[in-house]
């Protein structure tokens, strides 16, 4: 990987490192509640705050999954350089369109 | 490669011995060497290309543990054989396995072809690149308030870093590198990719790093930013648990990332 590409993937890690702890206290909090569909529905409806962190989440995981997965090729498959990059670059830009679309799901639909 | 197996006539207490010959594409030989009290892996090589096959080809020079020559792979691990006792690596009458370094190419038996570990050194520019010559630190000492005639002195004219300074510390950390490639042959992600510049090189580029004499500083880090470099280390520890002499050199790649992310941020390096 590039120089850029890996600090890239450091500060995504230094920016999920936080948001997985959070992530997970809010489930451990949450299901104090119920774990109920309705029950979950009801909290993140319309909620602004919840969406902005979970898609800072979902794109900075993208983002760091992508990377590893582009080492991942280098090192294990006998893909070109250039060809890694794209594959890796495809499974980021998915990995982000299916954790927005979950965002926007369960904030508006 | 015959099934014999060499030294089976003599008498007396015999360790198993199977040796790698040939190329990459060679097959393991068997031998029975005569155990000995305090015998290395090397005396064992060395007994079976004297006594037993003299068309063993293997390298050794100093025997002492100071020149790196005789790396190889013993049981599965890469060690300097020279200072590796065979007691310490034979357990329980099973047989001892000698195999060449690994990730280099095998030019006949235990000999490896060491070219591709030293063009990486090269690669990570971990040669010396004085910041200033021997004259000008000379004038320098001279006007540092030194004794009349002390420049003159061939000892003072050069560079002096104070042995207990941080810079001086920081540099000795990684500076007594034989050269063995253990660590090379230990890495994983040297056998994975073909561009990584591996442990060794990259010890020793952090050794410049941090040597305020060099010049060319920067010229190091640009050289372990490229592709191969120095983030492409994954932290597994295998060259610090093998080194020989108890270098560090994960601990040195992590010091070159940190550099790295730095100037990477500053703007420094693309």
């Amino acid at each position: 990987m590039s120089a850029r590409k890996f600090v890239l993937q450091r500060l995504t890690a230094a920016l999920l490192a936080p948001l997985v702890l959070l992530h997970l206290g809010g489930i451990v909090w949450a299901v104090q509640g119920g774990l109920a569909a309705e029950d979950i529905l009801a909290r993140t409806r319309g909620s602004l705050a919840l969406a902005a962190f979970y898609a800072v989440f979902a794109c900075a995981a993208a983002v760091h999954a992508a990377i590893g997965v582009e080492t991942v090729f280098r090192e294990w498959t006998r893909l070109t350089a250039r060809a890694a990059a794209w594959i890796a670059a495809l499974f980021g830009v998915a990995l982000a369109l299916l954790g927005l679309r979950a965002v926007l799901a369960v904030t508006w639909g | 490669m015959t099934d014999r197996v060499i030294g089976e006539q003599e008498r007396g207490d015999r360790l198993e011995v199977r040796v790698w010959r040939g190329n990459a594409h060679g097959a393991f030989q068997t031998f029975r060497v005569p155990r000995r009290d305090k015998q290395t892996v090397l005396d064992i090589v060395t007994h079976i290309q004297r006594h037993l096959d003299p068309t063993l080809a293997y390298r050794f020079a100093c025997r002492v543990g100071m020149c790196g020559t005789c790396a190889m792979t013993v049981n599965g691990r890469p060690r300097w054989t020279c200072r590796t006792q065979a007691r310490a690596v034979v357990h329980n009458g099973t047989p001892l396995v000698l195999e060449p370094l690994r990730s280099l190419p095998v030019i006949r038996d235990l000999v490896v072809d060491m070219a591709p570990f030293f063009d990486k050194w090269a690669d990570a520019r971990g040669r010396f690149v004085p910041r200033e010559t021997q004259q000008a630190a000379g004038a320098r000492a001279a006007r540092n308030a030194e004794p009349e005639g002390a420049a003159q002195e061939p000892a003072r004219a050069f560079a002096r870093v104070a042995p207990e300074s941080a810079e001086r510390r920081a540099a000795d950390a990684a500076i007594e590198c034989i050269n063995c490639a253990v660590c090379f042959g230990a890495c994983d992600v040297v056998a994975w990719r073909a561009d990584y510049l591996g442990p060794a090189a990259l010890n020793r580029a952090w050794a410049a790093w941090n040597d305020v004499r060099d010049g060319a500083r920067g010229a190091v880090l640009e050289a372990v930013a490229r592709e191969g470099g120095c983030q492409t280390c994954h932290t597994h520890r295998s060259c610090a648990e093998t080194c020989p002499v108890g270098l560090d050199p994960t601990w040195s790649i992590a010091g070159l990332k940190r550099a790295l992310t730095r100037a990477v941020l500053k703007g420094d390096i693309a």
